[in-house]
This record gives structure tokens, C-alpha cells and sequence, in this order.
């Protein structure tokens, strides 16, 4: 079910630069040269889609350039559109529902990314559709982690189960299942502190999270939202990697695409590891967050605004 | 040596070259190639590789072949060394002011570790005697106020605050005012993460700076960053004239890249870099093992110097002398994994060693408290004989050990197999100590002489 589409819809009125400053690298061009697939590959490995999935992509595009005897950059260009789409998948990937109550939505990722802030918008969307909220404070190691949740969720009407800083976050989110439950709430969000995927004992406790939610309640966490920064590059890879391994991640959300970093990493990910991308991020505030489109974020990828433009001295 | 992916792609490159007298232009063309590939994977930004290429390219043309046995190692020698050398420059301190407190502002993008690494800084200032005041001038983030004066108060260090409701720059006058009253000889401004892009906050920090003066202007940046590190440092350079960088997260598996296009974009000095998220976990930089790092060779100095700083020296001294004549046993393996643990995550460590950053190898070799304790009681459940011969325990001494220690084959296998990797690794890094640092001494005889290459 489109559970997002009214999302889309509401959200496509906020247009942030993301999407304004969309202008074809090949505006002009005349010709299919080496010039334009040097450009295009830098474009790529510029926007971080990696040197190896770059090189990947214009070989492809030289390929397909030959058979369909294309001559015109336009038309070279709306191939290699197509190309990524096709790894990145037409459709505007849904969040998964339970058909039980509550549905179940994990959110992990490295430092920093933007978790809490996502979880705050997501529990604003869900409110916005009627549908009652709870937040699990499972953020229990950093300084204030659970203060800056509980503004989120004073913000967006929603309650948030915490315990005191440094307890078993797996309790925490214990507790909030059976507060979900006895509340009869539809989503409860859980939060998790910030980890790099290397360390395998912060590892282990994410997993022993995501044990008893599901021991708690069969199939939950119905949803594992993995958040990744667009401004990260080559890195996400193994972010991705590991956190799938560890506790099975649904879907990504890109946050931070408000600036001018373009998360090109992704088409990576999604290609090694087939998760779909479900949101992304473009701002601070309690509306910034869109379902991910991936015509949009693919004519992203070729904008060029004059902050990128300009070269390295 | 082990080598890491560029190192074995060049000799790939390389290997037609043999019984060639230089190298053509078009031979190391084809050996930059993957040079290029090895940078941009590292994240690099392109363009800062493009120029550094060129720089390589003039060295590395007319390199004599036949000199030197293997000149894949020959071009990774001058990459590293001109690597090193671009991220180098000034020591790692704090310029502190004529007349105190010095004043410290910290810079950069949302959620790269500014607060925390603000904390960091007051932590290893004090132990230099300063007396350090924190200064909450994030006013937008959500609770980030808090979050200051959590850190502040696990340091015991004073935090400053006037609430979210004045403007930034006037926190910033009214601390140094306040410090200069109450001899804190050292503020530390925390800022708000913003995007480099966004005029109104730009132009805020720029206040703040105006009204201050900062001695220090430092870009906090994560390690993990891509291509787009360049807008970032380029734009709060051009605005504020930055005087140094601090790389964060680097504690995980990221190359970091980064270091290099934000060093040569802003010209300015990485100052220090964030280890982890405890407040002691800041490091002086060390260029020569960021060249490593984002050439995918692996960090072993950090991992020697931790393994100096941990492990005692004459325990070191024996076991050295054991493993190198492979004499290394089973109760050695004890032993050793108690002072590793000593160390710090052996994760973390294991993954500074080069060819061992992949997680898929570590997962064997992970060692927890509860793992030691069966360790140890397998180890004791067997004979003197079994300790010092592990390859000649069979089935059914391994049945009689699984017994005898309450524990299963299958934990004995386990612990047999780690300790023959165990052993197996020490050999690796023997071998690759060996060709490490210069200067640097004794675990496990690394660094006795030469070159790195
Ligand atoms: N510009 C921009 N900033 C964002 C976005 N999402 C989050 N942020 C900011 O990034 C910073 C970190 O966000 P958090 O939500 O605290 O990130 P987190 O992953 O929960 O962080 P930890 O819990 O510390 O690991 C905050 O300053 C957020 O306001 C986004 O889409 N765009
Ligand atoms: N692993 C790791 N995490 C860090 C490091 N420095 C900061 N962090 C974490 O990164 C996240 C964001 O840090 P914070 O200081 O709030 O960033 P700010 O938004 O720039 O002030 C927090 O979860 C920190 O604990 C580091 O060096 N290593
Ligand atoms: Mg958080
Ligand atoms: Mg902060």
C-alpha cells in the first residue's frame, strides 16, 4: 500500500534546493565524445557513487551508446538516467506495516547521521495521519540523548519511554513494546545510540535490541531503518554491510541532502545489497523528510549548483 | 609483507615490466591508474587526485626498474611519502594566547562530533594545566545544551550557557568576559552544525568570530566524509579562516580520505584526530599514518605504540623471542590474550592490521571476558605435553579436555583454531614488522630495521 504517497504528495510543496538547482550536465552539448564521459564519470564519482561502480556505469553507457547507435547527448544522457534507475528501482519503496498493533520501527546507524532528528519527523507524519505514536528513548549512552528525544516528542505530540542515561537499552525497548501495547499505540519508534559498525560489542547490543523486540512480538521490528549521511562516502558500503548482518535492515533513509552532498553511494548499496532506499532527509525541521524518489535523486546527481562547480584550487 | 589491494594491483601492473631498464611514461600511466582508484576509493575528492597524480607522475617517470626488484613497492614508497608530506605541516597544539583565555571556536557540519570533541579538547588541555571553560552557542539543536553540560560535568569543567534565547555571538562575548573574571585561561566555543551553504548561520559564526576573536578557529570534520569534503572546508575556510582541523570517528574502518582534500583545500594543519566516543579518545595526527590508513596499509604504528604503551616489556621480550622461533604455545596464548585485552577492543585493533581490516576474518578471532574464562580452563584441563604440542591433540584428547574443563569439542576446536590463527597472524605481522618504522622497538621485534617498503 502506498503508505507513503500522501506523504509525497503533502511534501512536494517544501521544495528545497535539493531539487532546484537540477541542471543537465550535457545542457549544450553538441556531440558524444571521450570529453563527455570523462565528465560524466567524474560527475559520478563526484556525486561519491565509488570509482568502481562509476567506471561500471560509463562502460555500460559506451555499450548501449554502440547498439542503439545513439549520437546526441540528450540522449546518452537519459540512458545513463536509466541505468541507475534501473539499480535504484522505479518504484517509491513503502514502509512495511504490521497488521498487528503496533507496528515496530527500529532506527540504527553510525554517529551523527541523523536518527533522532528522522524519528522525530517520521513520528510528525504518522501523527499528521492519525495514527497514535510512541517513541523508545533506546538512546541510553550519549549526553542527553533521551532529553533530545523527549523535544522531539513534545514537539510532535508523542510520549517517549526512557530509563535513566547509561541503562540496558534493550530494556528500554522492552518496556516500550509492552507500553505500546497496553496503550493500544499503531507505531512505536525506537531510537538507538549512534555506533560505528566495527565495534562488535556495541554490535552485539543493538542485536540483543532487536532480539527482544522480536521475542516480544513475532516479526517485530516490522521496519529496520538504516540512516546514512549523504555527506558520507566510500564508508556507507560497509555501514550498510554490517548493519544488515547484525540486525537486518529493511530500508535506508539519506539525510542531510539539503546541502551538497549527493549520496551517490547508495547506487552501490543498493546493487551489493539490495536494500531499498525509503526516505530521505533535506532539512532540520519537523517537515523535512520525503519518500525517496529515484527520478528525482537521479536528476540530482547531475545538478550541478555553483557550489560544486567551481574547481579545487 | 602483506599487501593491501593497491599494493598487489601494482604489482599485477609491474609484473611485464621485469627485466626493463625504467619505467616508461606509459608504464606508470597504467601503475597511476590504479593509484587514482586506490585515492578516489579512499574518498579522496577527485580533483585533489587529479593534482597530486600530476605530482606523482613527475617523480615516478624514469624511476629505475632494474634498482630495485620490485618498483610496484618503489611507486607505493613515493605515493605514501607524498602523501604524508601534503597532510604534514605544523604539530599538533593549541596556539594559546598572549594575554589568556585563549579562545577556541569550534566549526563544522551537523552531527560531525563538535560537542563531543569540544569536551575532548577541554580534557587534554587541563592536562596541561590549563583551566578550560565550555561554551554552549548551539541554540538550535535540541537539547544540545544538555548535552554540553553532561560532558561538562563528567569532566567536572565548567559549561556556560544563557539559554537558547540569545543570539550566539553574545554568549560568546559574555563567557570570555566571564572567564577572563573567574581565570579560566581557556573558553571553548561550541557551535551549532550547519550546512556550508546556509547564508544565515554562515554569517552567524562569522559574528561570533568578529566579536571574539578566536585564537583558534577549528573545522571539526568526520573522517567518514566523502567527495563533498572539499565544499564543505573550502566554504567555512573562505568565511573564517580556519587555523586547523580536527578529523573525527576515525576509530572505524573508514580510509579517510577526506584528510587529504580537506588539508589541501584550507592549507590548514590537521590538528587532532577523535578515536571513539569517550572523552580521552583524542589523538595527535599523525600523517604518516593517515598515508597508510587511506592507502588501505593499515595503521601498525598506532597499533604498536598501543601495544608498547600496554604490554609488559619483558613478558613482550619472551613472548617475541617464542614466536619468532615458533615456539609459541598455548599457555603463550593465554597470556598473550590478556594483555591484548589490556589493549582496548581487540576489534579495533585487529583492525589497524593490514589485510585484517575485512570483518569477515575477525569473526573468529573475537575474544570477549566470558570467552577468556573458557579459554583458560580448557588451556588448564589439558597435560603440559598438549600445551606445548597443540597440533598433535587428536579427537579424543580433545574429548578428555572438553570434559575435564566443562566445556564442548566444539569450544575446544574453537579455541584451537583461534590459536592457530592467533599464530598464524603473529607471523604475518612479524614479517610485516619488519619492514615497519624505523626507530620504533620491540613488540614482537616490529620495526627492527629499514624502510617502510
Ligand atoms: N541539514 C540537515 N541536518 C540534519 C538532517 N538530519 C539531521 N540533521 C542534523 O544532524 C545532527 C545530528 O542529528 P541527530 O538526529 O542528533 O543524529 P543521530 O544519528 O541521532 O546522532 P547520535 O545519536 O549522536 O548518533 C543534528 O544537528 C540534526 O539537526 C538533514 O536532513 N539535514
Ligand atoms: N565513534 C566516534 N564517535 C564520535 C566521535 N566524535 C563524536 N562522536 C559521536 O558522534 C555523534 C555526534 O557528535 P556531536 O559531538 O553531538 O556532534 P555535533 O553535532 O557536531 O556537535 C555523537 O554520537 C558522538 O558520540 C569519534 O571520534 N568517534
Ligand atoms: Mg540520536
Ligand atoms: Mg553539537
Amino acid at each position: 500500500m502506498g503508505f507513503f504517497g500522501k506523504l509525497k504528495e503533502s511534501l512536494s510543496k517544501t521544495r528545497k534546493n535539493f531539487i532546484e538547482k537540477i541542471d543537465s550536465i550535457v545542457t549544450g552539448r553538441k556531440v558524444i565524445d571521450e570529453d563527455l564521459y570523462e565528465e560524466l564519470e567524474e560527475a559520478l564519482i563526484q556525486a561519491d557513487v565509488g570509482i568502481d561502480a562509476a567506471l561500471e556505469l560509463v562502460e555500460n553507457l559506451r555499450v548501449e551508446v554502440k547498439k542503439r547507435r545513439l549520437s546526441n547527448p540528450e540522449e546518452l544522457y537519459a540512458v545513463l538516467k536509466d541505468l541507475i534507475q534501473d539499480i535504484l528501482g522505479e518504484e517509491t519503496a513503502t514502509l512495511n506495516r504490521a497488521s498487528a498493533q503496533p507496528a515496530v520501527i527500529m532506527v540504527v546507524g553510525v554517529n551523527g547521521v541523523g536518527k533522532t532528528t528522522t524519528i522525530g519527523k517520521l513520528a510528525h507524519y504518522y501523527k499528521e495521519n492519525g495514527n497514535s505514536v510512541l517513541l523508545s528513548a533506546a538512546d541510553t549512552f550519549r549526553a542527553a540523548a533521551i532529553d533530545q528525544l523527549e523535544i522531539w516528542g513534545n514537539r510532535v505530540g508523542a510520549a517517549v519511554i526512557k530509563h535513566s542515561e547509561g541503562s540496558d537499552p534493550a530494556a528500554v525497548a522492552f518496556d516500550s513494546l509492552h507500553a505500546a501495547r497496553a496503550r493500544k499505540i499503531d507505531v512505536l519508534i525506537v531510537d538507538t545510540a549512534g555506533r560505528l559498525h566495527t565495534k562488535s560489542n556495541l554490535m552485539e547490543e543493538l542485536k540483543k535490541v532487536h532480539r527482544v523486540l522480536g521475542r516480544e512480538m513475532p516479526d517485530a521490528p516490522h521496519e529496520v531503518l538504516l540512516v546514512l549521511d549523504a555527506t558520507t562516502g566510500q564508508n556507507a558500503i560497509s555501514q550498510a554491510r554490517l548493519f544488515k548482518e547484525a540486525v537486518g535492515v529493511t530500508g535506508l533513509v539519506l539525510t542531510k541532502l539539503d546541502g551538497t552532498a549527493k549520496g551517490g553511494v547508495i547506487i552501490a548499496i543498493k546493487q551489493g545489497l539490495d536494500i531499498p532506499i525509503k526516505m530521505i532527509g533535506v532539512g532540520e525541521g519537523i517537515d523535512d523528510l520525503r519518500p525517496f524518489d529515484a527520478r528525482e535523486f537521479v536528476d540530482a546527481l547531475f545538478a550541478r549548483d555553483k557550489k560544486t562547480e567551481e574547481q579545487v584550487g | 609483507m602483506v599487501f593491501s589491494g593497491l599494493a598487489e594491483k601494482l604489482q599485477e601492473t609491474f609484473k611485464k615490466l621485469r627485466g626493463k631498464g625504467r619505467l616508461t611514461e606509459e608504464d606508470v600511466d597504467q601503475a597511476l591508474k590504479e593509484v587514482r582508484r586506490a585515492l578516489i576509493g579512499a574518498d579522496v575528492n577527485f580533483l585533489v587526485v587529479k593534482d597530486f597524480i600530476a605530482r606523482i607522475r613527475e617523480r615516478a617517470v624514469g624511476l629505475d626498474v632494474l634498482q630495485s626488484l620490485t618498483p610496484a613497492q618503489q611507486v607505493i614508497k613515493i605515493v605514501h611519502d607524498e602523501l604524508a608530506t601534503l597532510m604534514g605541516g605544523t604539530r599538533s597544539k593549541i596556539e594559546l594566547a598572549p594575554a589568556p583565555p585563549t579562545v577556541v571556536m569550534m566549526v563544522g557540519l551537523q552531527g560531525g562530533g563538535k560537542t563531543t570533541t569540544t569536551a575532548k579538547l577541554a580534557n587534554h588541555m587541563r592536562r596541561q594545566g590549563r583551566r578550560p571553560m565550555l561554551v554552549a552557542c548551539d541554540i538550535y539543536r535540541p537539547a544540545a545544551i544538555k548535552q554540553l553540560q553532561v560532558l561538562g560535568g563528567q569532566l567536572d569543567v565548567p559549561v556556560f550557557d544563557m539559554g537558547d534565547n540569545v543570539a550566539p555571538p553574545d554568549i560568546a562575548r559574555t563567557a570570555v568576559e566571564k572567564a577572563r573574571r573567574e581565570g579560566n585561561d581557556l573558553v571553548i566555543l561550541d557551535t551549532a552544525g550547519r550546512l556550508h551553504i546556509d547564508e544565515g548561520l554562515m554569517t552567524e559564526l562569522q559574528n561570533i568570530m568578529e566579536t571574539v576573536k578566536p585564537n583558534e578557529i577549528l573545522l571539526v570534520v568526520d573522517s567518514m566524509t566523502g567527495q563533498d569534503a572539499v565544499n564543505v572546508a573550502k566554504a567555512f575556510n573562505e568565511r573564517l579562516s580556519l587555523t586547523g582541523v580536527i578529523l573525527t570517528k576515525l576509530d572505524g574502518d573508514t580510509r579517510g580520505g577526506a584528510a587529504l582534500s580537506v588539508k589541501t583545500v584550507t592549507g590548514c594543519p590537521i590538528k587532532f584526530v577523535g578515536m571513539g566516543e569517550k572523552l580521552d579518545a583524542l589523538e595527535d595526527f599523525h600523517p604518516d599514518r593517515m598515508a597508510d590508513r587511506i592507502l588501505g596499509m593499515g595503521d601498525m604504528l598506532t597499533l604498536i605504540e598501543k601495544a608498547q604503551a600496554n604490554f609488559d616489556q619483558e613478558q613482550v621480550e619472551i613472548l617475541n623471542n617464542r614466536i619468532r622461533s615458533m615456539e609459541f604455545t598455548l599457555e603463550d596464548f593465554v597470556q598473550q590474550i590478556s594483555q591484548v585485552k589490556k589493549m582496548g577492543p581487540l576489534d579495533q585493533i585487529l583492525g589497524m592490521i593490514p589485510g585484517l581490516g575485512g570483518m569477515k576474518k575477525l569473526k573468529d578471532l573475537e575474544v570477549d571476558d566470558k570467552d577468556l574464562v573458557f579459554v583458560e580452563a580448557i588451556i588448564s584441563s589439558m597435560t603440559p605435553w598438549e600445551r606445548q604440542h597443540p597440533q598433535e591433540i587428536n579427537g579424543s584428547r580433545r574429548r578428555r579436555i572438553a570434559q575435564g574443563s566443562g566445556t564442548s569439542v566444539q569450544e575446544v576446536n574453537r579455541l584451537l583454531k583461534q590459536f592457530e590463527q592467533t599464530r598464524k597472524m603473529m607471523r604475518q605481522l612479524m614479517d610485516m614488522g619488519k619492514g615497519a618504522k624505523k626507530g620504533k622497538k620491540n613488540l614482537l621485534g616490529f620495526g627492527k630495521k629499514g624502510s617502510p617498503f
